[in-house]
């Protein structure tokens, strides 16, 4: 059995700080991570591999140093990393992109494809159903709970308060939550390997069975028109005094406001 | 000269780090306030397969270098200083004699399951008797039929009772001298082979130090190490690695202990003003950092030295007398820096001060450090 | 593609067990601003089995006309069904906006529909808005953790799709009477293999108020410090007939249930007062409860970001505040009695 992994390398979201003055973003020293609810999806093929056997496939769209979430899923246990990677899909939006992706997966003889259900970065979670689309896959999103039964795969996932159990037929994609699992850590020598002596598959354009109208800016039905930080409003009033005395502020203003 | 690591090396480094702030950290004082054995967070060290790192693949191991190794131990000794000595007697000194010096049998049933975290190592050669002067060893081995049957006491011994497989030296002709010391490998439940009194010390308090009984202890004639009569030289090889060790885990203490502190004094206030902000302190952290860098550069070339020399007895020796005495400096500034808090047991730093001690000593003194190293350069 | 041929606001509504989601309301009423703008009209989507009834609802709340597809394929919601419905709802009647509540079926459901019918799709909006030049749909909404803010137009593709985040747009006022044209649109639901199977569904317990409904939030942070200490945070939120809620770090700690998080990644909230004791203020925080009416931080730290956008701020130990603050209004009701 052959299960395909999606993988995005993120900035870690939760580093970005704000500039207090200028209201931008500060960029520099923000670690770049393997997406966490894709890491959760990249566990979630691993145990099946444990348990069952499996060759996990893991893939990646972006530019060229997103190798390192590649070797890092090798490190893991992954048995081979592919990188999808070429100035034409540049710029993509989450269409161009799916329809890259799935393009390139097409070419590989898969049994289950898993994709984290949303990027930290983007927060769009629609690249997993589109590629699903894509590829005429039924896909099931936001999966806490995976188990493989004969040909099929069975899955738990939390709509609003109703917990569905899914089978689906294989082949067929799933998005995965990052509460599905504890991913595990990188071994040492999984590492030393991933870097020394295994190497990535690097897909450009003319490797993709995909019609260059759909890919990159161009194949992107959305734009960002503007990008700004957040206005933060005014800040209020503070006091540091004794503990009575700001009990007595804040009662006051509780009056204000009719909330007494 | 190139002093950057290498991608993995590096990608290596950020797994210990983010392990010890996950799983180590969390453990760590309770581990020193219970004198316990961290047991949850070894099975986990096992697991993912830190407990054989510079091992050979073919015997279990990750087939890393040593210096992967010494980050490890590093990363691991900066949240958690007991931890970092489990790692590195399991590794240095348990695991290392085999891969160096036993027989391709020795290292399929011992070094093996050592080195895919299966079993916990540990090494004797500290007796009542023969401390620095490791030459007095009493502990006796006479050859009976197929067996030895050993006889005598190790003190001060790392992982002591956790252990499931031990490097275990004693006298097998005692006209020899060093000549006459040779090196066996022992499991846990030998009979004739007890536990004394678990010590209790001023630091790492987790680890399992306990003293090491033989009366009539027999081992099968296959489990000698390496030649009769070269235990000596064993002994000293195998410290040459485990003082690489040791420097790391002094290094890793000085660099928690500095972390925590820069952090505290950015928010501690005194006279309406962060501490940061008054001459003293900077030029302390400016004088900590520069013990510590200084520590790291040291540390790494022996590690490097490791792999790459014949001998690399004199830059094990330098590393860890300098990584010590700057992670007894560091330590203390550090306390000092966090003044009363410092001084209570809520804070890690004053965790960190006891802990830092105990690298002065153990697995040769400064004082033997300073004399290995005045003798190689004399 | 003729962008012309594309007129009308469509709001897809999410109706689970025949109730209708709040942010179905919310979005007719966003919609009916939209179509305004455009001098058309909104449309409710109505997908179901035996929903036919709930039409009068919308038209309550705006909708102008509401097409329904019955049929017992749509009993529960299944991705695959829906977006044929939805496909062909989009074929047969060419509107040039679509609406989704950002909800987990909204979320599954529209990225398939854009991707079938090859158009844009913006997701989790917090704004939207009309150009008052290109009459485009400008899409506004969070990105990079909340960090920062991207509007997104799509101009050369039909129609314009978003989701939107719930809590976000406000409901229309009530119209008691008001009648919508009932539009029935069959469709022939092709049962093919991205059909799956629907074993078994729980309803996972009951959580007890929506934190999304209160008016007033008590929020614990890290700063809390356990969870004993939400005993005194719930004593506040009791004495006030508020609803307890909680940081992404409460969560993480095991302290708060999940769904009582607020922030990026737990739910956006507006409530009329926003307590947030012991919560630095991370971005990602802010995120899910900055468009509160009135905000208190309490925090011993003066330099917490949470301060920048609190209306007041008590710097302090939270233990000692939280517990003085609960008698202090106690005694207050008691006095009003």
């Amino acid at each position: 059995m052959k299960i395909v992994v999606c993988l995005k390398q993120v900035p870690d979201t939760t580093e970005v700080k704000l500039d207090p003055v200028k209201g931008t973003l500060i960029r520099e020293g923000v670690p770049s991570i393997m997406n966490p609810d894709d890491k959760a999806g990249l566990e979630a093929a691993l145990r099946i591999k444990d348990e069952n056997g499996a060759e996990v496939i893991a893939v990646s769209m972006g530019p060229a140093q997103a190798e390192d979430v590649l070797r890092e899923a090798m490190a893991m246990g992954a048995d081979q990393g592919i990188l999808i990677t070429d100035r034409a899909f540049g710029g993509a939006d989450t269409w161009a992109t799916s329809s890259t992706i799935a393009a390139a997966i097409s070419k590989i003889d898969y049994d289950l494809i898993i994709a984290g259900r949303q990027a930290i970065d983007g927060d769009t979670a629609q690249v997993g159903p589109q590629i699903a689309e894509h590829l005429g896959l039924a896909n099931i999103s936001y999966a806490e709970d995976v188990k493989l039964e004969g040909d099929s795969i069975v899955v738990k996932r939390q709509y609003e308060d109703r917990t569905h159990t899914i089978k689906a037929k294989l082949p067929c994609l799933i998005t995965a939550l990052s509460e599905l699992n504890e991913p595990r850590y990188m071994t040492p020598g999984g590492i030393f390997d991933a870097y020394r002596e295994q190497d990535i598959t690097v897909w450009g354009l003319k490797d993709i069975p995909v019609d260059e109208a759909n890919i990159g800016l161009n194949g992107s039905p959305t734009r960002v028109v503007k990008s700004f930080p957040k206005s933060l409003k005014a800040a209020g009033m503070m006091i540091e005094d004794t503990v009575e005395k700001e009990v007595e502020f804040l009662m006051d203003k509780l009056k204000e406001k009719f909330v007494l | 000269m190139d002093f950057k690591l290498k991608k993995e090396q590096e990608v290596a480094r950020d797994l210990f780090r983010q392990f010890a702030e996950n799983e180590v950290k969390p453990y760590a004082q309770q581990t020193d306030e219970e004198h316990r054995f961290p047991t949850e967070v070894v099975e986990k060290l096992q697991k993912y397969g830190f407990m054989g790192i510079p091992i050979a693949k073919e015997f279990g191991g990750q087939g890393c270098d040593t210096l992967t190794y010494a980050l490890c131990v590093e990363e691991m000794s900066r949240v958690c200083a007991t931890t970092g000595v489990i790692v590195s007697a399991h590794t240095s000194l348990g695991c290392d004699p085999i891969a160096k010096y036993g027989t391709p049998e020795q290292k399929e049933k011992y070094l093996r399951p050592l080195a895919n975290g299966e079993k916990l190592g540990a090494f004797g050669l500290t007796e009542p008797n023969a401390g620095t002067d490791a030459a007095g060893q009493q502990t006796q081995a006479v050859l009976d039929g197929d067996e030895y049957v050993l006889n005598g006491s190790k003190i001060f011994i790392t992982n002591g009772k956790e252990a499931e497989i031990y490097i275990i030296f004693a006298m097998t002709d005692k006209s020899q001298g060093t000549r006459g010391i040779s090196a066996f490998i022992v499991e846990k439940d030998t009979p004739g082979f007890s536990f004394g009194t678990k010590e209790n010390k001023m630091g790492i308090c987790g680890s399992s130090t306990y003293e090491l009984i033989f009366t009539d202890c027999r081992i099968p004639k296959e489990n000698l190490l390496g030649r009769i009569g070269r235990g000596f030289g064993i002994a000293m090889g195998t410290l040459d690695g485990g003082r690489i060790g040791i420097a790391a885990q002094a290094l890793g203490i000085a660099q928690g202990a500095f972390d925590l502190t820069v952090d505290y004094v950015n928010e501690r206030k005194q006279f309406g003003r962060a501490i940061s902000k008054f001459q003293n302190t900077q030029f302390t952290l400016a004088d900590m950092y520069a013990q510590i860098e200084a520590a790291r550069l040291l540390v790494y070339k022996a590690a490097v030295a490791k792999d790459t020399q014949r001998s690399y007895t004199l830059e094990a020796a330098t590393a860890k007398l300098f990584a010590a005495e700057a992670a007894k400096y560091v330590t203390e500034k550090a306390v000092q820096l966090h003044g009363g808090y410092g001084y209570i047991k809520e804070y890690d730093v004053e965790r960190m001060m006891r802990d830092a001690k105990i690298t002065e000593i153990y697995e040769g003194t400064s004082e033997v450090q300073r004399m290995v190293i005045s003798a190689n350069i004399l | 593609m003729d962008l012309k041929e594309y007129k009308g606001v469509f709001v897809f509504v999410q109706q689970v067990d025949n109730e209708i989601t709040n942010v179905s309301y919310e979005l007719i009423g966003k919609g009916k601003e939209l179509a305004e703008d455009l001098g058309t009209k909104v449309s409710a989507v109505l997908l179901g089995h035996n929903v036919k009834d709930l039409a009068d609802k919308l038209a309550v709340r705006g909708a102008a006309e509401v097409i329904i597809v019955d049929d017992p394929a749509l009993e529960t919601y299944m991705t695959e069904p829906y977006t044929q419905a939805m496909h062909e709802v989009i074929e047969q009647h060419k509107p040039e906006i679509v609406l989704y509540g950002a909800t987990a079926i909204g979320r599954d459901l529209a990225p398939r529909v854009s991707a079938r019918v090859h158009t844009g799709l913006t997701a989790d909006c917090t704004k939207l808005e009309i150009d008052e030049d290109t009459k485009d749909l400008k899409m506004t909404r969070p990105a990079f953790g909340g960090n920062i803010m991207a509007t997104i137009v799509c101009s050369e593709h039909r129609p314009q799709m978003a989701t939107v985040r719930p809590g976000v747009m406000i409901k229309a006022d009530a119209v008691p009477d008001a009648k919508a044209k009932i539009i029935e649109c069959r469709v022939d639901f092709d049962k093919n293999d991205k059909y799956v199977e629907i074993v078994d569904i729980a309803k996972t317990v009951a959580s007890k108020v929506d934190i999304q409904d209160a008016k007033i939030l008590v929020s614990g942070g890290r700063g809390v410090g356990t969870p004993e200490n939400f005993s005194i945070l719930q004593d506040l939120a009791d004495a006030l007939g508020g609803q307890l809620s909680g940081s992404r770090a409460s969560v993480d700690s095991g302290w708060l249930d999940k769904d009582l998080q607020v922030g990026q990644t737990g739910k956006t909230v507006r409530p009329g007062v926003y307590f947030a004791i012991g919560i630095s203020g991370a971005i990602q925080h802010l995120a899910g409860m900055e468009e509160s009416d009135f905000i208190i931080a309490i925090n011993k730290d003066n330099t917490a970001p949470i301060f920048n956008i609190a209306d007041v701020g008590l710097v302090g130990d939270l233990n000692e505040i939280v517990p003085a603050l609960t008698e202090a209004i106690k005694k207050e009701r008691e006095a009003n009695k």
